[in-house]
C-alpha cells in the first residue's frame, strides 16, 4: 500500500490532506474531531490580537449551486478567529500535545508592525505548534484594516513581514498567498525573497456570489446590504490549480514547497494539485459541506490510485506533471485529432450536435438517412473537445489522434515531427528551429 | 362447503369511509418543489428533443422544463399552455410513457425518464392555484360567430383558440357540465379534487366563449341549424354510442356499460352509495376496462377478472397501465371471448366465456372450449362509437371508418364545418390528440374566417 505520510518543510503529517485555516478548525472541539477522523494535520483558524474581532450576526456565507443543489462555490465573510487569543492558545497546546503526529500549523494575521509579529510568533512557539502560516489572502474585512489581501497585494509587504517571521522565530514560515492579483508569481518571488519555507494557496477570491432581487442586495444580506465576500469551492479549483502550475515552473519559485489549496473536494482533485507541486493540500469548503468523514475517501482514493500507478510515496507525485505545463507557443501544431462518438453509448440527446451547429464548427451531423443520428464530419472537425464537454455521458465522445495520412479538414498531410508556433510561417517573429 | 347465498352479492358501502378517501386519492401524488427541482434537474436539454416530437401537441418539453429548473414555474406553465391549453389534464391523464416519457433520452442513459408528466402538473398546478391568471389576452372582437359541438378537450380546446382570437364561441354540450370525458369519463383518481371543472373555468377565462349545455346535436339543435346561424361549426361530440357484446343474456340486470358507470361514479358525490358487486368480471383490453376494473376493485370488489379475447400485447391498454391493474389485484384472462351470460331471477350470475386462438396472424376465433366465471356484475368495455344519426338531416358528411372524414387541418366534407377528438377517423381516443385537434381546427377556421 502507498506510503502517504508527509514530511512538508519539516512538518511531518500521516497524510497531505490537512485543514485548511477556517471555521472547522476553529475551536479545540472541531479540531479534535477532524483528527479523529483521520485528517493529516490542520492549520489553525487565523489567530489576531486582542481584543478579539467581531463577526456579523447574521449569514456569512452564500453559495453556488449545480444540479441537484450539489455546491458548487462557496462564499464567506467571517473573519478572524472572533475568540480570545489566550484561548486558543491554550487549546492549539493542548491539542498538539494529544495529536503528536498529526500537523499543527498556526495562521496568522497581525498589523504590519514588527512588534506586533515579534510578540505573537513567541506565544505561538510556546504552544508547540510545528509551523505558522502567514495570512496575506483573507479578502474581506481584515483587508480594510491593512491586513490579509492588503498586505498579500504588495510584495514588499510579504518580503518584509516574512523576513520579521524568519527572524524571530524558530518555526517554518508557509505565505499563504492572495489570489486577488495579476501575476501570482511575484507574490510567490516575494515570500521566496524574504525567506518562507513555503508557500501556500489559494486563498479565497474577491467575489459577490449572488444577488437578492427582492431586497436589491448582494448574498449573504445584512439588514439589507452585502458586502464582497471570499470565494471558494470545487468552482475556484482551475483558478488554483492554474496558480500552483505557475509557482512550480516558474524559475525564480520552482522548487518552492507548496500547499495546494482550492475547491480540493476528492482524492483526484488532490492528486492534481500534488502533480502540478503541491507537497500537501488544504481542504475547506468540501468538510463544511460534507463533514470530516470525506477524508476516508480521499485518502483511499490517494492510495488505490497510487498502487495502480505503481507510486510508493507521496513524494514521488509532488510535481510530476509541472515539466508537462507549458506555454501556448508551445504546443506541438502537428498533433491531429478528431472527435469519434461511440453510437452504442450516444443517449441521442443531440447536445454535441446543436452545441457545435450553433457556437462552433458544424461538423456534426444530426440525421442519416432520414433519422436521428449524431456523427462527426471529419471535413470539419478542428478537434476542438466542446463536444466532449457538453456530451452529459462520459467517454461517449472522446477525440482520436490521427497519425497519419491527411487531415481531411485542411487537406495537409499528418507530420509525424513536432512543430510548434514559434516557427510557424504565419508567425511574424518566427524563428527557424522549434524551442521545446 | 357452505352453501351459497342466493342471488347476487351487490352492495352499497363495501368500504369504511377512509378508504374510499384513500383509493381515490391521487394515483400519482404531485411533485413538492423540492421533488419537481431535482427531477427537473435530470432533463438533458436535448437538441430536436425526441419528448417533444413525440407530444400530439408538440409542447416544447425541455423550454418547460428548464423554467421549472430556473425558478419560474409560471413561465413554465404558460410555454405548456401554448401548445396545450388543457396541459393540466394531459398531464394527468396522458399515456406518457407511451408519448413523452418513452422518448426521453434517459431510457437509453440508465431506463428511468424524466418524470415530464409529473413536472408538466407541477407547473400547470402552481399556474392554476391562482384562479385569476390566464395567459393570454382576448383579441378584440372579430363578430364572427362559432359553433362548437361538445365542450370535451377537443370542443374546448378550439373554443379556447377561436376566443382569443376575437370571435364569438358558443359551447353547447349535451350534458350538464363541460369537459366531456375529463369530467365523466377519465379515473377518479387520475383528477381529483373536480379538476376537470377547474380546468373548465381556466380555458373559458379567456372570454367570448357562451356555454349552452344540456343541448344535444341531434335533438335540441340540428347541424343545418348551426350552420345557417354560425360562419363555422365545429363537431367534437365524441363517440356517444356504447358498443354491444352481442351474446345471450345481455339485457339481464348487472350487465353495464363501463362508461355509463363511470360517468356515474366520477357524478357521484358519496361513493359508497354505488352498487358493487363481490365478484366482477370486464369485458375488453382497452383504457376503458382497466379503469373499471382498477375502480371496482378499489370501491371494494373481492375478485375482478379482465378478459380480453386477445394477449396482453395486443391490448389497446399499455403495459403501465396493464401494470396499475395487476398491482390492484385485477386478474387479466388472455383469449377469451363472451359467449353467453348467465341469469337467475333477471340479474347475472355468471359469463360463460369461450377460448379464443388465432389460425394465422390476424384471425381469431373460437375453439369451442369454454369457461364459466361468476359474477355479480359484467362490466361491457369493448368500445364506444360514433352516432352519425345526430347529424340529422344535414347535407351528409362524409365518413371514414364509421366515423367522420377528415383532412389535415381538421375540415370535414361540408364547407364550413370542422371535426376533431375521438368522432373523427384519426381519432386516438387520447385526450392530448383531442386537444391537437381543437388547436389545429382554431387556427384553420381562424384562417379561413380572416380570409
Amino acid at each position: 500500500m502507498a506510503d502517504l505520510s508527509t514530511n512538508f518543510i519539516g512538518i511531518k503529517s500521516p497524510n497531505p490532506f490537512w485543514l485548511a485555516s477556517a471555521p472547522p478548525t476553529d475551536k479545540e472541539y472541531n479540531v479534535v474531531r477532524a483528527f479523529k477522523a483521520g485528517w493529516g494535520g490542520v492549520v489553525w483558524k487565523t489567530l489576531g490580537e486582542d481584543p478579539a474581532v467581531v463577526n456579523v450576526n447574521g449569514p456569512r456565507y452564500g453559495a453556488i449551486h449545480g444540479r441537484d443543489r450539489n455546491l458548487i462555490g462557496f462564499n464567506n465573510i467571517e473573519l478572524i478567529t472572533d475568540r480570545p487569543l489566550e484561548v486558543n492558545l491554550r487549546e492549539i497546546k493542548q491539542v498538539k500535545r494529544d495529536w503528536p503526529d498529526r500537523a499543527m500549523v498556526v495562521s496568522l494575521m497581525v498589523p504590519c508592525e514588527e512588534q506586533s509579529w515579534i510578540d505573537i510568533l513567541k506565544k505561538v512557539e510556546d504552544t508547540g505548534a510545528d509551523g505558522i502560516e502567514l495570512n496575506f489572502g483573507c479578502p474581506h474585512g481584515m483587508s480594510e484594516r491593512g491586513m490579509g489581501s492588503a498586505v498579500g497585494q504588495v510584495p514588499e509587504y510579504i518580503e518584509m513581514v516574512t523576513r520579521w517571521c524568519k527572524q524571530h522565530s524558530r518555526m517554518p514560515v508557509i505565505v499563504k498567498l492572495t489570489p486577488n492579483i495579476t501575476d501570482i508569481r511575484k507574490p510567490a518571488q516575494a515570500a521566496k525573497a524574504g525567506g518562507a519555507d513555503a508557500v501556500s494557496l489559494i486563498n479565497t477570491i474577491n467575489s459577490i456570489v449572488s444577488v437578492d432581487l427582492d431586497q436589491m442586495a448582494p448574498e449573504p444580506t445584512i439588514d439589507g446590504r452585502g458586502a464582497h465576500g471570499g470565494y471558494c469551492g470545487p468552482a475556484v479549483k482551475p483558478i488554483a490549480l492554474n496558480m500552483v502550475a505557475e509557482i512550480a515552473r516558474d524559475p525564480e519559485t520552482h522548487g518552492v514547497p507548496i500547499s495546494g489549496i482550492g475547491g480540493v473536494t476528492t482524492w483526484k482533485d488532490a492528486a492534481e494539485f500534488m502533480a502540478l507541486g503541491a507537497g500537501t493540500v488544504q481542504v475547506c469548503t468540501a468538510a463544511m459541506t460534507y463533514g470530516f468523514k470525506i477524508v476516508e475517501e480521499m485518502k483511499d482514493g490517494l492510495s488505490d490510485w497510487m498502487d495502480e500507478k505503481g507510486y510508493t510515496s507521496v513524494d514521488e507525485v509532488v510535481g510530476r506533471a509541472v515539466p508537462n505545463v507549458t506555454d501556448w507557443q508551445r504546443l506541438n501544431l502537428n498533433y491531429v485529432v478528431k472527435a469519434q462518438i461511440d453510437q452504442d453509448a450516444c443517449i441521442q440527446c443531440g447536445r454535441c450536435h446543436i452545441a457545435c451547429e450553433d457556437t462552433s464548427h458544424q461538423a456534426i451531423t444530426s440525421m442519416k438517412d432520414g433519422l436521428r443520428h449524431f456523427e462527426v464530419i471529419d471535413e470539419e472537425c478542428v478537434g476542438c473537445n466542446l463536444c466532449v464537454s457538453v456530451c452529459p455521458v462520459e467517454d461517449c465522445i472522446s477525440m482520436v489522434q490521427m497519425t497519419e495520412g491527411t487531415d481531411p479538414r485542411t487537406g495537409k498531410k499528418i507530420e509525424p515531427d513536432y512543430a510548434n508556433w514559434t516557427t510557424h510561417p504565419n508567425n511574424p517573429n518566427r524563428v527557424m528551429e522549434a524551442a521545446e | 362447503m357452505a352453501d351459497a347465498l342466493p342471488g347476487p352479492d351487490i352492495r352499497t358501502g363495501r368500504l369504511s369511509p377512509d378508504d374510499y378517501l384513500e383509493n381515490f386519492d391521487d394515483l400519482h401524488p404531485p411533485l413538492g418543489p423540492h421533488e419537481a427541482s431535482v427531477e427537473a434537474d435530470r432533463c438533458y436539454f436535448c437538441y430536436d428533443a425526441p419528448c417533444t416530437i413525440a407530444c400530439p401537441t408538440s409542447i416544447d418539453i425541455p423550454k418547460f422544463i428548464r423554467q421549472i429548473s430556473t425558478g419560474n414555474p409560471i413561465g413554465s406553465a404558460k410555454t405548456i399552455f401554448a401548445e396545450n391549453i388543457l396541459g393540466g389534464m394531459c398531464a394527468r391523464v396522458c399515456p406518457t410513457e407511451t408519448l413523452c416519457e418513452e422518448a426521453c433520452v434517459r431510457n437509453l442513459a440508465e431506463d428511468k425518464p424524466v418524470q415530464i408528466g409529473l413536472l408538466q402538473r407541477h407547473a400547470t398546478d402552481v399556474y392554476l392555484e391562482r384562479p385569476d391568471r390566464h395567459p393570454y389576452v382576448r383579441a378584440a372582437s372579430t363578430g364572427k360567430k362559432v359553433a362548437v359541438v361538445g365542450g370535451g378537450p377537443a370542443g374546448l380546446s378550439c373554443a379556447h383558440g377561436l376566443a382569443r382570437e376575437g370571435h364569438d364561441v358558443t359551447v353547447f354540450d349535451a350534458r350538464e357540465k363541460l369537459g366531456g370525458l375529463n369530467e365523466y369519463g377519465i379515473a377518479a383518481y387520475k383528477t381529483t379534487d373536480d379538476f376537470a371543472q377547474t380546468e373548465v373555468d381556466f380555458v373559458l377565462a379567456i372570454g367570448g366563449i357562451d356555454v349552452q349545455c344540456g343541448k344535444a346535436l341531434g335533438r335540441d339543435i340540428t347541424l343545418d341549424g348551426l350552420r345557417e346561424n354560425f360562419d363555422a361549426v365545429f363537431l367534437g361530440m365524441g363517440l356517444p354510442g356504447v358498443n354491444a357484446l352481442r351474446t345471450d343474456g345481455e339485457s339481464l340486470t348487472g350487465v353495464i356499460d363501463a362508461v355509463s358507470y363511470i360517468a356515474e361514479l366520477r357524478q357521484a358525490s358519496d361513493l359508497s352509495r354505488l352498487p358493487v358487486g363481490r365478484k366482477v368480471v370486464v369485458i375488453g383490453g382497452g383504457m376503458t376496462a382497466i379503469d373499471i376494473a382498477v375502480q371496482i376493485k378499489r370501491l371494494g370488489a373481492e375478485e375482478v377478472t379482465i378478459a380480453y379475447r386477445r394477449d396482453r400485447d395486443a391490448m389497446k391498454a399499455s403495459a403501465y397501465e396493464q401494470e396499475v391493474a395487476l398491482t390492484n389485484g385485477v386478474v387479466i384472462r388472455e383469449w377469451l371471448q363472451p359467449k353467453r351470460l348467465l341469469g337467475e331471477g333477471g340479474h347475472v350470475c355468471g359469463i360463460e366465456l369461450e377460448r379464443t386462438a388465432q389460425d394465422d396472424a390476424t384471425r381469431l376465433g373460437g375453439t369451442g372450449e369454454t369457461v364459466t366465471l361468476e359474477a355479480d356484475q359484467v362490466f361491457k368495455a369493448i368500445g364506444q362509437t360514433f352516432v352519425p344519426d345526430a347529424l340529422g338531416g344535414a347535407e351528409v358528411l362524409s365518413l371514414d371508418g364509421g366515423r367522420l372524414g377528415v383532412d389535415a387541418e381538421r375540415r370535414t366534407s361540408l364547407s364550413g364545418v370542422w371535426a376533431g377528438g375521438d368522432c373523427i377517423a384519426e381519432g386516438e381516443d387520447l385526450t392530448v390528440a383531442a386537444v391537437e385537434d381543437g388547436k389545429i381546427a382554431a387556427r384553420s377556421i381562424h384562417a379561413a374566417l380572416s380570409a
